[in-house]
């Protein structure tokens, strides 16, 4: 009897262990679907407009049924793996283009349409009160590139709708990617004869020659971006849009290589307000990818440093004192 | 009048007078540098020019030190043997600290085939053998950061070049306090100093 009844607990004890892992397996395999449920509800429509756009190439039938291939102007061209991506991933391309595209080939006039800005869908909307598009829009009217340039340059003159992607805010995203990301936007540009060329009759400075200046130039352009010098940071926005004239940006030094670097306010703002901290160091949320000389220190180290010296000249006084005495 | 040795010929004095003067500005731009803030003494962009060219000097005068000490018989001076080292070191340091005061004689005192005496010989040793060339590649390094490994054991590779840089900066900063202050312990409080522009030594 005693025999039956221990191995009917043990058997309990089974069916328990055999439902955990069941249970186990399920809320994993429901994890994975609820990681994997990005789901383009628009995959369809943009097809139609990606079957040309999202190629370098595209092709025309004839009357008579002749059929033309043309090269896709770059410009034109959608990297759709980008696109899948970025922030906009899910919007159809009538979203922010009218549907008159859907006609093709299209309408040449329709070129001449205005096309949504950030504030048009952001502007205003308590969802997106955190990023502030209100400030990053008057920080933009302020900016050399308003002032100096017409209308036509407007947030996507440095954005790409179709690609852009959230990188400041982006905890799995190292600095330096982010750095690279931004610097990139400028260089589109300011690095970009043609492009550069779209707005202004002049040609474009050259950007490597124009920081020459700089020590470690190479080192300067991969750990910090273009707006840390050139952009008037704020409280109120994690990226500045305030490009100064050229003569306002910071070109000293200790703006940076100290204490007060103007980095944790810039680039490193973001980690700044997360709190990424390492025990004992000064202005440690650069730490984890960054050593500025100046603004780095190991708090313990300098007050050991300067225990040792402080005990150097004390024992010498004591010296000097028995030595006078003999 | 004190009796005197011929200790220190043309190109040692030449070789210490200049790596002095090159310690003291790297000191200076390095501490600049190290504690850089809006109205430092020295700004941030002079420091580290500065700093720069006084360490690739002082690196080629560290070349006249190790050819000079191959060349002649100067490098003798700083070998020693391990063999009793403690109780010497020891010996020395009780001198310093006890027999001075009581107007003992040295126990190892300075002559021709004796430069120096085991506590310097060890201090010497250590920082030109050892502290010397560290901040020397760590600087040269630190001159061109792009060579640097990126991360090394999860931290960042410039921080620990830089690390070690400014460690030995610093061993080498709190030696040449030492170092000055042992120098009045002469015949004169400054006889020694004499001795490394005339190159005589006035025995104590």
């Amino acid at each position: 009897m005693q025999i039956h009844r221990k191995i009917l607990k043990e058997s309990n004890k089974l069916k328990v262990l055999i439902l955990g892992i069941f249970l186990f397996a399920a809320i994993g395999i429901y994890a994975q679907d609820t990681i994997k449920a990005k789901v383009y509800t628009n995959r369809e429509d943009n097809a139609k407009c990606l079957k040309c756009h999202g190629q370098h190439k595209f092709s025309m039938t004839s009357a008579d049924q002749k059929v033309f291939t043309y090269k896709m102007p770059s410009d034109y061209v959608i990297d759709t793996a980008a696109y899948a991506v970025s922030n906009h991933w899910n919007f159809k391309c009538i979203d922010c283009h009218t549907d008159e595209y859907a006609v093709t080939p299209h309408n040449q006039t329709l070129r001449f349409q205005t096309i949504s800005t950030c504030m048009d869908c952001h502007g205003g909307d308590a969802q997106f009160a955190k990023y502030n598009f209100e400030k990053i829009e008057s920080e933009f009217q302020l900016s050399v590139h308003s002032s100096r340039h017409n209308a036509e340059f407007n947030c996507w003159s440095c954005h790409d709708a179709h690609t852009y992607k959230i990188n400041a805010r982006n905890k799995e995203q190292s600095v330096t990617k982010t750095v690279a990301y931004d610097n990139a936007i400028c260089l589109s540009c300011h690095a970009n004869f043609d492009k550069y060329q779209l707005i202004r009759d002049t040609v474009n400075p050259n950007v490597i020659a124009k920081h020459d200046w700089l020590p470690n130039q190479l080192n300067h352009f991969q750990k910090v971006r273009c707006i840390e010098c050139h952009a008037l940071y704020n409280d109120s926005t994690l990226v500045s849009h305030q490009i100064m004239p050229k003569i306002k940006a910071v070109k000293n030094c200790v703006q940076c290589h100290s204490s007060n670097s103007i980095l944790l306010k810039t680039l490193y703002k973001y980690q700044v307000e997360e709190s990424r901290k390492k025990q004992g160091f000064l202005n440690s949320s650069m730490l984890s990818e960054l050593y500025v000389v100046g603004a780095n220190k190991n708090i313990y180290m300098n007050i050991v440093s300067i225990v040792i010296v402080v005990l150097t000249l004390l024992a010498i006084t004591v010296h000097i004192f028995f030595r006078n005495k003999k | 009048m004190a009796q005197k040795i011929f200790l220190y010929p043309a190109w040692i004095r030449f070789w210490h007078l200049l790596n002095a003067l090159l310690c003291l500005l790297l000191i200076v731009t390095g501490l600049s540098m190290h504690y850089s803030n809006p109205g430092a003494l020295v700004g941030f962009r002079v420091s580290v020019q500065v700093h720069n060219l006084s360490g690739i000097i002082l690196s080629l005068n560290y070349l006249i030190f190790l050819v000079g000490n191959t060349i002649t018989n100067n490098g003798v001076f700083y070998r020693f043997a391990l063999k009793g080292m403690i109780d010497r070191l020891f010996k020395q340091f009780g001198y310093y600290t006890g027999g001075l005061f009581k107007g003992e004689k040295a126990p190892f005192p300075i002559n021709e085939s004796r430069k120096f005496n085991p506590l310097q010989q060890f201090t010497y040793g250590s920082i030109m053998y050892m502290a010397v060339p560290l901040v020397i590649i760590s600087g040269f390094i630190m001159l061109y950061p792009e060579l640097i490994l990126p991360h090394f054991k999860g931290l960042i590779g410039v921080f620990l070049t830089d690390l070690i840089h400014i460690t030995m900066g610093f061993f080498i900063s709190v030696f040449l306090i030492i170092h000055v202050y042992f120098c009045t312990i002469g015949h004169t409080t400054i006889s020694n100093f004499k001795s490394m522009i005339n190159g005589w030594h006035e025995v104590h």
